[in-house]
């Protein structure tokens, strides 16, 4: 029996992981995906938020401040991409002047440092790109974008490392009481554990559902998203977000951390919890939207669109804690924006409850940082020529667009919590995330997969289950 | 740091032209840097025939049309190095590459000459919406896959778009035993050859839809089909008109862009309409001595074209190197293209270093049935071919002669158009 499973590899399970894994426990994650970072971590608008957003005094707002204060050292420590860009809420009519300072208020109430209100000629300054109808802004130094999937995957590498077992391809079915705790029935067994947390995001209402009379009910809310070109990532220098007005909500242009530009998110209330299509409707908005803030956004460099799912609980709280009617189940729900920028600070309150349940003492020998993959990109000439020389893998050039080596490729793969298939390569290393769109790695990257991982070419998969790329060989049918 | 007179990058079809006119233009020092395993570029995946028609008067394969190039830069000695991607070129010249045995190195160049080919234009490009599921492919990956390394992306296949890929694509899946559906094209016309709609869809009863699109793509972890719809005379769809095709695959064939991001760098001028370098009569882009040749100067329709533009690009590098061009006594004409005429290449024309005879090689923007390819000389009309049709898929081409220019000592712009009859 485990100490404690978690259910879900995204950034609210490993977060929890790895902040658990600070004590000496026996835990287990189950990921029902192939790889960790596969639902609402993996596509959203990559915002570290400042924490004017959400009410004074809720969950959201302290941990959202909290989160915002702990990424910095976070980044650091597991060696992820992460930037204090600043952001920008801007307004375009005097009349709108109440809400923003509405919202600097609230901001201050939080704990949100150095907010300032700017005028359109200090904006201007900041941003010249900035549309021509924008009158005043509400300015947070402190809001910064990071690498969803570079933050997601380091917390579980490095809970990994700190001895946390990961199962993927593992969707649990059905969760039973059992004597001194819970047995999770799925689809590779069943497994037993004195604590569950429940991050399962989307679909974190089913399990909390299955255990307690008090329910609690998750919304799909997708966001379709376009990105851009990285010739065109300096248009803007920080998230801009729009205010919301009685016309609705706007939606926001930031530059990546990897120097493209993201424009998005719509928000569309969907049944399907694995509804992650855009539809045209979905993009038309994006399109017609991100024009009210920023002037000459270049919408024909868009290279790729997607959609995103948030877990909007009904009470648009996160819901964190063991529940009152079901002793041991620990929720981790709601977790929808600031979810991404939260998730340290919910991490630390998900072990902190259970350390404190279960009187768990700290282990003598966390590993408190993590190397991430080496970005040849970042050496210099000399240092490259010698990492070359060493290894001669990272002289060979598999994805031509964002410049990814193969030596890259194979520490994603070899790693702990390695990638095993195209995406998990994608979010590891970049390679086909550029302006081709992995046309032209694609049948390189597989054959990596496919060598390192000792499978065949028709074994590979774009994300695991039924996704395999090829099919069969030639006449294999006739 | 090592020193060549010529550095070519890339050993495609332009590469390799060039490589050869330059040689035999009395340069010993040229160096191909080739990014892949072997010379030959986007041909070795080419295994279907209809290659080297203008150029060999027979019908090759794609690779034994490299083939004929790469045995003639093997016979003159030149040197090329292979799995070697180029990583920057300065505006002086010094290419910066990297391979697994040399690491990082540079090269002082005295010309360059920019032979990067195209790339495909993804699904992104497009916006098309729907699920991101395994089973969309760009037509030349899936024809990498299959013809290279005899592998299948898919058994029941929709195809977007009608670029020449997609049409040779849909004939090569038919033949490995896939069930080719239909095949979509957003505009009213095919962007590809009329011999590839007959004998890669016709001659298989795989219907063509004009002024189609897919609308969505169904299919959460591989592909289960795809919606299309009618577009407008804008490219919008028409609701009403969406028709379910189920199937495993999608590829796309939404047309090429001259790859040029290590142009763009460096400061070459680029045409928005082309998506390659601005070049003069000499190929030769606007930074002195870095020439520009084949797709990544603007999409061709045959390789053949690519090959004579190539040797053009590989013998005026040879002239630059030796200093033999003539520096003096010339004119500089703008070429203006203008209704239908897209795009012209060259876009400028020095009449002293121009060839007795220059071709000039441009697109059409539209179908144009019994026209009139026109060319002005400043208000004179001096050319004026009858064409049966000129459509977007296929490039079209006037020559100027050395001789004709001298009779017009004040000529400032020659203007390019479509004139209907």
């Amino acid at each position: 029996m485990y100490d404690v499973i978690i259910i879900g590899a995204g950034v609210a399970g490993s977060a929890s992981a790895r902040e658990l894994s600070r004590y000496k426990v026996n835990a287990c994650v189950l990921e029902k995906e192939e790889d960790v970072c596969c639902g609402t971590s993996k596509a959203n608008s990559a915002i570290v938020h400042a924490g004017y957003d959400a009410a004074n005094g809720s969950l959201m707002a302290k941990l959202n401040v909290r989160g915002n204060e702990m990424m910095e050292q976070l980044s650091k420590d597991l060696d992820f991409p992460f930037k204090r860009i600043g952001s920008l809420v801007v307004c375009l009519n005097e009349e709108d002047m109440p809400g923003l300072q509405a919202l600097y208020d609230r901001g201050v109430a939080n704990g949100v440092k150095e907010l300032q209100i700017l005028n359109r000629e200090q904006i201007l300054e900041m941003e010249p790109n900035i549309s021509d109808n924008v009158y005043a802004a509400l300015y947070a130094p402190t809001a910064g974008i990071v690498c969803p999937f570079g933050l997601n995957i380091a917390m579980a590498e490095n809970a990994c490392e700190n001895g946390v077992e990961f199962r993927f391809n593992t969707e649990v079915q059905n969760i039973r009481k059992i004597d001194g705790g819970w047995a999770l029935d799925t689809n590779n067994g069943v497994y037993e554990t004195k604590y569950v947390v429940n991050a399962a995001g989307v679909y974190a209402d089913k399990f909390h559902n299955m255990v307690s009379e008090k329910k609690i009910h998750i919304t799909p809310r997708r966001g379709d998203y376009c990105l851009l070109d990285k010739k065109t990532g300096k248009h803007v220098s920080r998230t801009i977000f729009a205010l919301p007005t009685k016309f609705g909500k706007g939606v926001l242009v930031t530059p990546t951390i990897h120097g493209n530009l993201l424009v998005g998110p719509t928000a569309i209330d969907v049944d399907d919890k694995e509804g992650t299509n855009t539809t045209r409707d979905g993009l038309g908005q994006v399109i017609s939207k991100a024009g009210l803030t920023v002037k000459n956004l270049p919408m024909r460099q868009v290279i790729t669109s997607f959609a995103g799912l948030r877990a909007h609980e009904d009470g648009h709280e996160f819901l964190i804690g063991e529940l009152e009617d079901a002793k041991g189940f620990v929720d981790c729900a709601g977790i929808e924006s600031p979810g991404l920028t939260s998730c340290p600070a919910i991490g630390e309150m998900v072990a902190d409850i259970l350390a404190e349940k279960m009187n768990l003492e700290k282990k003598d020998d966390f590993i408190s940082t993590r190397k991430g993959i080496l970005d040849p990109n970042t050496l210099s000439k000399e240092e490259r020529a010698e990492l070359i020389k060493k290894n001669p893998a990272y002289g060979n050039i598999i994805c031509r667009c964002e410049m990814i080596t193969e030596g890259e490729i194979i520490d994603a793969i070899r790693r702990p919590l390695g990638a095993r298939s195209l995406d998990g390569v994608k979010r590891r290393t970049r390679a086909g995330m550029g302006r081709c769109q992995a046309g032209f790695c694609s049948p390189r990257t597989m054959e990596i997969l496919a060598r390192e991982c000792g499978v065949s070419m028709s074994d590979i998969t774009k994300s695991g289950g039924d996704s395999r790329l090829v099919v069969g060989t030639n006449k294999d049918t006739l | 740091m090592k020193s060549y007179d010529i550095v070519i990058i890339g050993g495609g079809p332009a590469g390799l032209a060039a490589a050869v006119s330059a040689k035999e233009s009395g340069i010993d020092s040229i160096l191909i840097l080739e990014r892949d395993k072997e010379l030959g570029g986007i041909l070795n995946q080419c295994i279907h025939n209809g290659f080297g028609l203008h150029t060999f008067k027979e019908e090759l394969t794609g690779p034994e049309y490299a083939q004929r190039f790469i045995t003639q830069v093997e016979d003159l000695k030149i040197e090329y190095c292979l799995h070697t991607m180029v990583m920057d070129i300065s505006p002086q010249k010094v290419v910066t590459a990297m391979n697994r045995e040399e690491g990082m190195f540079e090269i002082q160049a005295k010309a360059v000459i920019l032979a990067m080919g195209c790339r495909e234009r993804s699904r992104g490009a497009l916006n098309i919406p729907g699920y991101r599921p395994a089973g969309i492919y760009s037509a030349g990956t899936a024809q990498r896959l299959v013809n290279m390394e005899g592998l299948m992306p898919g058994r029941e296949v929709v195809i977007l778009g009608s670029g020449d890929i997609g049409l040779i694509m849909a004939r090569r899946m038919t033949f490995e035993g896939a069930k080719v559906k239909v095949v979509a094209e957003l505009m009213p016309y095919s962007g590809g050859l009329k011999r590839n709609i007959v004998q890669c869809l016709d001659d298989y009863g795989i219907p063509l839809k004009l002024s189609h699109t897919v609308v969505d793509i169904k299919g959460k972890k591989r592909v289960e089909g795809v919606t299309l719809a009618e577009v407008d005379e804008k490219g919008r769809p028409i609701p009403g008109t969406e028709e379910f095709y189920s199937c495993d695959t999608l590829l796309l064939s939404v047309g090429l862009i001259p790859e040029n991001e290590l142009s763009g760098d460096m400061g070459v001028e680029m045409s928005p309409v082309t998506s390659g370098p601005v070049v003069n009569e000499s190929l030769e882009t606007n930074i002195e001595g870095v020439f520009a040749c084949g797709n990544v100067l603007h999409v061709h329709d045959l390789v053949d074209f690519v090959s004579e533009e190539a040797a053009a690009a590989g013998k005026n590098a040879a002239a630059y190197v030796k200093g033999t061009r003539t520096e003096e006594g010339g004119r500089e004409i703008t070429l203006d293209p203008t209704d239908g005429v897209r795009y012209t290449v060259p876009a400028t024309v020095n009449t002293a270093r121009m060839d007795d005879i220059l071709t000039v090689r441009f697109r059409v923007g539209g179908v144009y049935k019994n026209c009139y390819v026109s060319a002005y000389f400043d208000d004179e009309r001096v050319i004026h071919k009858k064409r049966q049709i000129v459509a977007p898929g296929e490039m079209e081409e006037i020559r100027l002669t050395k001789e004709q220019l001298a009779e017009y000592p004040d000529l400032k712009t020659i203007t390019v158009k479509i004139e209907e009859a």
